[in-house]
């Protein structure tokens, strides 16, 4: 039971849209740091487009490096909105309201950011269009819908359109707080983008039951998504990815990373915009223990992956295998990989004053990320180093300098779109912090006085 | 021939001042249909003793659902028709590897018209605010009465009666123009 702070409504907009009305010094620091990080990215990913592929470390039999990995990597933090959003607003935990917004908007950065490398990975970006306009008018042909890399940019797409729409659908009201609270230009742009909200109880019914009924539709959307990323690799015939188990180990991972991202995200918001007033430190003890049986699951899965290449016995699976976590320098990295995803953080995460201590919570959310990362790239590269019959010549892929600058460059640019979302629009909900508000009581059990949580039955209207 | 209707505002302090508005604009003859409440967050149903509306909400996911899929299948089969290229022996309109785009196709679509549904049914876009006073974001609560021209003075007469902070008829929204 959290026992939140009594604040009034005029509190709640002057600290929450404090940093959409006025610009923090902090705010101006981060752009300029992330923007450095996405010119860097930009330049790169140009250098890759003037010179060609030449410029990656990409060369048989590994064409899937860093672009792939990263790309894995983005999707995978996507994951966070909806298992932090969706499934705490159906199961209505009061603790989600400050952190909804900052996961899903998340959600669509990451996808986004997600999006383009395969764009760049393919080195001719402009012949990408046809996986979104579903003709390729320089050839003139359809695309192979048979083919899981057309089911992959489907499967975002839908995940981006219904992330957009369900940060938008609960964004309305706020814009019309931030249309009240500004004039001339602004006023109107916000009037525009809040659609004349007035806040009448329809409204608001259909306010709740629009938070219910997308998170129930955008849910086996979520599930898809990381499946589909999977069969990217499952659905071809390389050993050690041709695996039954990569869907709901894919998913497992994606929502292990993307959760323990929320983590840094909270940090970031307490600290740039001192929200100390709407996230707590139960707030991370609850993501601790969320992630703890998330990490669990993960972990678990992971072992079923290495188990059945194992037990089946086929050479190239037990090659491939013995590849990953026993040849230098795959060892080192697996070594690194474990430590950081599951054996420093977990046990730590055991501990309450662990979860209730904020930047060691922020060091673990950093650790699981790097060991996550680490994790697609020892799936997809050793995948494609290992000798096989039909390969007729093996490099040993070491990554570019412009690769790397595009990695950085990708993280440069989450940070850099949250920071001007932030700048724009409130990254807590602020309506759901006054409902909040509305909606606190104190009950008396025996001789003790509770603080406690008022619900109506929303659920109950959708149908 | 019927009058134009009009609206007037009383913007009250507290949810108890205008429920108490509410149930004094009742006593006075009008009816639910003619008030409106305004809050800046959301109250329990039936807070103010407004009427609880009817909905078709759950006809648009299954709509967009039916929609999507049936574009997905148009998109996939007549793809594959267009194209036909026999790949490893299988038939050239393949199902289980239209699936994934079948399933995509069918949730864009139920995700969207949720959406346009949401949107319809909470009666916006909404071009016109007035009257209107930006207090409601800031914790005030408005009580709208929209009716022929010349009642609005007894709901203005409610209003005044139980406290109302302000009174904002139609046309006369100042405090409209933010801070």
């Amino acid at each position: 039971m959290l026992d939140r702070p009594t604040l009034t409504a005029k509190q709640i907009n002057d600290e929450l849209l404090w940093p959409v009305l006025t610009v923090p010094r902090r705010w101006i620091a981060l752009v300029l740091l992330t923007g450095a990080f996405v010119a860097a990215g930009v330049t790169a990913g140009a250098s890759f487009i003037i010179f060609g592929l030449g410029v990656t470390g990409l060369n048989r039999p590994v064409f899937w490096g860093f672009m792939i990995v990263n790309f894995v990597f983005w999707v995978g933090i996507s994951h966070a909105g909806t298992m932090i959003s969706s499934i705490l607003r159906l199961s209505q935990a009061e603790w989600r309201r400050p952190v909804t917004r900052a996961a899903e908007t998340m959600t669509v950065f990451a996808l986004m950011t997600s999006l383009l490398h395969p764009v760049i990975h393919a080195g001719r970006p402009w012949r990408i269009a046809y996986w979104v306009f579903g003709y390729d008018f320089w050839r003139g042909i359809w695309p192979n819908v048979r083919s899981p890399l057309v089911w992959d940019p489907a499967a975002i797409i839908t995940y981006l359109t219904g992330s957009i729409l369900f940060v938008y659908t609960a964004l309305i009201p706020d814009l019309a707080n931030i249309r009240d609270r500004t004039t001339g230009w602004q006023q109107r742009i916000y009037g525009v983008l809040s659609l004349g909200w007035r806040g009448t109880p329809r409204q608001w019914k259909f306010q709740g039951i629009a938070g219910i009924l997308l998170s129930a539709i955008i849910l086996p959307v979520f599930v898809s998504v990381h499946s589909i990323v999977s069969w990217d690799f499952a659905v071809s015939i390389v050993p050690a990815w041709h695996a039954s188990i990569f869907a709901p180990y894919f998913v497992l991972g994606a929502v292990h990373s993307g959760v323990a991202a929320v983590i840094l995200l909270m940090a970031l918001m307490r600290w740039i915009y001192k929200m100390d007033h709407y996230i707590w430190e139960e707030h991370f003890d609850n993501i601790g223990r969320l992630l703890i049986a998330v990490a669990t699951a993960w972990f678990f899965a992971l072992w079923l992956d290495i188990t059945f290449a194992l037990y089946s016995g086929e050479t190239q699976e037990v090659a491939v295998m013995e590849l990953r976590i026993f040849t230098f320098p795959y060892n080192v990295l697996v070594v690194i990989f474990l430590l950081t995803a599951f054996f420093i953080p977990v046990p730590l995460w055991l501990s309450r004053r662990v979860r209730r201590n904020i930047p060691l919570m922020v060091w673990t959310a950093i650790l699981v990320n790097i060991g996550m990362w680490l994790e697609r790239f020892l799936i997809i590269v050793p995948g494609l180093s290992s000798k096989q019959p039909q390969t007729f010549m093996w490099n040993f892929y070491s990554p570019s300098l412009a690769e790397a600058a595009i990695v950085l460059g990708s993280f440069g640019l989450v940070g850099f779109l949250l920071l001007l979302f932030s700048k724009v629009f409130p990254l807590v909900p602020v309506w759901e912090q006054k409902e909040g508000q509305v909606f606190k009581t104190e009950i008396t059990i025996g001789n003790a006085r509770v603080p406690a949580i008022l619900r109506e039955e929303a659920s109950s209207q959708v149908w | 021939m019927a009058m134009r209707k009009r609206s007037v505002l009383g913007v009250f302090g507290t949810a108890e001042a205008a429920a108490h508005a509410t149930s004094q604009l009742r006593e006075a003859g009008f009816a639910a249909q003619d008030y409106d409440i305004l809050t800046g967050t959301p109250y329990p149903e039936g807070a103010f003793g407004e009427h609880d509306p009817g909905h078709k909400l759950f006809i648009f996911p299954l709509i967009g659902a039916v929609v999507g899929f049936s574009i997905a299948v148009l998109f996939t089969v007549g793809t594959q028709l267009s194209y036909p290229l026999v790949s490893g022996g299988k038939p050239i309109i393949a199902v289980p590897a239209m699936s994934m785009i079948l399933y995509e196709g069918t949730m864009l679509g139920a995700l969207t018209f949720t959406f346009l549904g949401v949107i319809f049914e909470s009666r916006l876009p909404r071009l016109k605010l007035d009257p209107y006073d930006t207090r409601i974001t800031e914790g005030a609560i408005g009580v709208i009465v929209s009716v022929e021209e010349n009642r609005l003075g007894v709901a203005e007469g409610v209003f005044r009666r139980v406290g109302a902070e302000n009174i904002v008829r139609e046309g006369q929204s100042s405090s409209q123009t933010g801070r």
